[in-house]
């Protein structure tokens, strides 16, 4: 079943990088939904996160041939339930109807939403949350003339996840990660053997 | 790759040098113990082979005809040394031209160094002359590209290169270095080999836990089945899966790029896997209990359709790459690691057995295919030389002894059905991408990777019309390499899947040849003509006593077909021996 999946990419500051990492999506015409580049909690060390809509089979082959790219450390990936993701979005409205509708000011507070700017001319807003939070805004926004909208990539957290630190000295030890040799074999033992 | 940290500090840190950066990559070349370079020169990789007009006497380089020559003939080269192949090419079209070998190398693991040069870093993104954007183009079909426009990065970045190319599973790299940096000057400090890259893990830790499940299953088994492939030539591992078929009395069957790991004759060796593979192999892998591959990534051409594939058996693979467990064929138990490591381990855990009954089936199965394939292929009643009798009379002469090149099409699948290999690393063929004019320039490089064996290229009429340039190479180094064309004046494989199923419309296969004796006599390599079997073995025999480069060509039946066949779609065990059971 296709359901929503966001890959946690680990990887060395190299140029070209994200063409490498893009290559394994376009090569089986997989949609990327999400892509987010930033630094991590390990100097250094850059962190993607990609989101897209595949079965889990096919989320760990394209995890596993990530991670054997070269510069590329570590890959996770994860659903939705697992982790905490937020995305950003900014929105762009005329100023004239806002300031006549107090009412949607009070909306915007109720939606955790603030202004940016406030200009003569315009006003912006922010939001940050999860999609279905960004989208309410968007249609309370609408009739008031919503002049320009953008949203941001998803950025997460992996829940059970401890961070990097210990990991990236794992790597430099020169010994391959435990993760990397899981099998999912003995996650499910039982009854493997019966004949 | 062992790391003696006593012989790395050769560094002459103390004797600091001025160099241009042409001159670290041939140094670099050196310390990795490069002798022979296969390349192209042109505007923008000239500082490079300025200097290596100095270097004469310590690197050897091959001129070829064609970039996707040099390429080929390194692959060769790696691929029957276990070194790695070298190729200088300069920038735009000479870098292109590599992207045929380059797809092909990484398919089939071969390690390569590609060196091209590339426009001056300040031309870089202006469309200059011969500029093309290399690392892009190649990312795909690379384990490593990397642009340097920098001198001081060049020992460094060789040094990655080669550790990246020959360790874990192999593949090619390629280092496009900009004119700049070439010509560049700066304090050389030596060459240091690479040991060690934080983001990348050439082989995965052996968990023994796995060893033992494998053995368990294994142990329980009534009718074990091995299949391997490239892996036990590449990890070395020849001796040590001979060990454990051995022991285990497992009957074993070979991809075409596993084959000659085990000598062909082998007591427990069962044939060829694949489309065109043999007949028990293939029909039994939907009959065994447990199936154990090592080194193999479950091609589709080995698979046939998936969920006809031995749906019966527990899988046990082993592979160093975790990106190929349960890519294709989900397995019961993975072993990742490399298999010189993981099956010395195995062969302790797994219980001696006979396994008579089931090598039984396995012969068989051979008994089958020799009274309706082998021997009538080999021992044609009518006047049509065949390719198997061709292949007959070189196992006759050559004793199993040969390396053998082969290109693509129903030459190949022949050549690799019925040749006989004593030794590993014998074979060279384009298995993973397939692709045509491979053969002629492998086998170049097959002839400088073991100059003391016999190296013979089996090519199509049409693989061999697609880089017969490289006859000039062959002429001006004077590379003995013996040619034999099989030529059946057909693009024989489309031919034979149009005749099977597209009802026989024959749709731009009808090829014609030039004279291939007089063309060889213009690139002063002897040639002759046979269409008489009379003639066939004698003038085999001639060709191969003699002390040059020889081209035969050999008049083949025009519509013969190659059988067994998998036909596309089908399961395995719906192998076809015929065209009638079509």
């Amino acid at each position: 079943m296709k359901q929503e999946y966001t890959i946690t990419v680990y990887t060395e500051n190299q140029i070209g990088l994200i063409n490498k990492i893009a290559i394994i999506f376009t090569r089986r015409k997989i949609n990327i939904e999400s892509l987010n580049t930033s630094p991590s909690e390990v100097e250094g060390i850059h962190r993607f996160t990609i989101v897209i809509n595949e079965t889990e089979d096919v989320v760990r082959k394209l995890s596993r041939q990530i991670e054997k790219l070269l510069d590329v450390l570590k890959v996770d990936y994860n659903t939705d339930d697992e982790i905490i993701w937020q995305e950003m979005a900014l929105y762009k409205v005329a100023a004239d109807v806002i300031t006549e509708k107090v009412k949607v000011e009070r909306l915007l507070r109720e939606q955790g939403a603030r202004a940016v700017v406030i200009r003569k001319d315009y006003v912006i807003f922010e939001c940050t949350g999860q999609r279905e939070e960004i989208n309410n805004l968007i249609k309370i926004l609408e009739p008031y003339g919503l002049l320009e909208f953008v949203r941001s990539a998803r950025i997460a957290i992996i829940k059970k996840s401890d961070g990097f630190h210990n990991k990236v000295k794992e790597f430099e030890y020169k010994v391959p990660s435990e993760a990397l040799v899981e099998n999912e074999f003995l996650d499910q033992n039982e009854g493997i053997f019966s004949m | 790759m062992t790391a003696n940290p006593v012989q790395n500090i050769n560094k002459k840190a103390h004797e600091t040098k001025q160099a241009t950066g042409s001159q670290a990559l041939l140094e670099a070349l050196i310390h990795e113990g490069v002798k022979t370079i296969f390349g192209y020169p042109g505007g923008a990789i000239m500082p490079v082979y300025d200097a290596l007009y100095d270097y004469g006497d310590r690197l050897e380089h091959i001129l070829v005809r064609h970039e996707q020559g040099a390429i080929h003939a390194a692959q060769g080269f790696a691929r029957v040394s276990g070194k790695t192949g070298v190729v200088f090419a300069t920038s735009g079209p000479g870098a292109t031209n590599l992207v045929t070998g380059l797809a092909d190398a990484m398919i089939d693991s071969t390690p390569l160094v590609c060196i091209t040069g590339q426009v001056f870093a300040h031309l870089l993104g202006t469309d200059a002359f011969q500029e093309t954007d290399v690392i892009n183009i190649v990312t795909p079909v690379t384990k490593w590209a990397y642009q340097v426009t920098n001198a001081e990065e060049i020992p460094h970045v060789l040094a990655k290169a080669f550790y990246i190319a020959s360790t874990g599973r192999p593949g090619p790299v390629v280092i496009d270095i900009t004119k700049n940096a070439q010509l560049q000057l700066f304090d050389y400090q030596g060459y240091e080999k690479c040991l060690h890259i934080r983001s990348y893990k050439p082989k995965p830790e052996v968990r023994y836990v796995y060893i033992e499940e494998a053995a368990k299953v294994i142990n329980e088994a009534k009718k074990p089945f091995v299949i391997y492939g490239q892996g036990v030539i590449l990890g070395n591992a020849e001796q040590e899966f001979r060990d454990f078929i051995e022991k285990g009395n497992f009957p074993s069957a070979w991809t075409i790029l596993g084959m000659g790991a085990v000598p062909t004759d082998h007591k427990l060796s069962v044939g060829m896997l694949g489309m065109h593979g043999n007949y028990g192999p293939n029909l039994l892998t939907n009959e065994c209990d447990v199936l154990i591959a090592v080194g193999m990534r479950f091609d589709d051409r080995v698979t046939g359709r998936l969920d006809k594939y031995a749906k019966q058996a527990k899988i046990i693979h082993l592979d160093i790459d975790p990106a190929e467990i349960d890519k294709n064929v989900k397995s019961t138990v993975a072993v990742r690691g490399d298999c010189k490591e993981t099956l010395p381990l195995l062969t302790v855990l797994v219980q001696k057995n006979e396994n008579q009954a089931w090598l039984q089936q396995f012969r068989d199965c051979t008994i089958k295919e020799t009274e309706k394939v082998i021997f009538p292929e080999q021992n044609p009643e009518n006047e049509t030389l065949t390719m198997a009798e061709v292949i007959k009379y070189i196992n006759e002469i050559t004793e199993g002894e040969a390396i053998i090149v082969t290109d693509v099409g129903q030459h190949q699948m022949v050549a690799c059905r019925y040749v006989k290999m004593n030794q590993t690393r014998s074979n060279v063929t384009s298995g993973g991408l397939g692709t045509m004019g491979f053969a002629l320039p492998a086998a170049i490089g097959a002839k400088y990777g073991a100059p003391d064996r016999q190296v013979i290229a089996i090519i199509g009429d049409g693989g061999f019309q697609m880089t017969l340039q490289e006859l000039g190479t062959i002429m001006q180094a004077n590379v003995n390499v013996k040619i034999i064309i099989l030529n059946n004046q057909f693009l024989g494989m489309v031919r034979q899947w149009q005749e099977l199923f597209h009802q026989n419309r024959y749709s731009f296969v009808d090829i014609t040849s030039p004279n291939y004796v007089k063309l060889a006599e213009a690139y002063n390599i002897e040639a002759k003509k046979v269409d008489q079997r009379s003639e066939l073995k004698s003038t085999l025999i001639e060709m191969l006593a003699h002390d040059n480069p020889f081209l035969l060509e050999v008049m083949v039946g025009k519509e013969n077909n190659v059988f067994p066949m998998v036909p596309q779609g089908r399961g395995v065990s719906e192998i076809i021996l015929s065209k009638e059971e079509l």
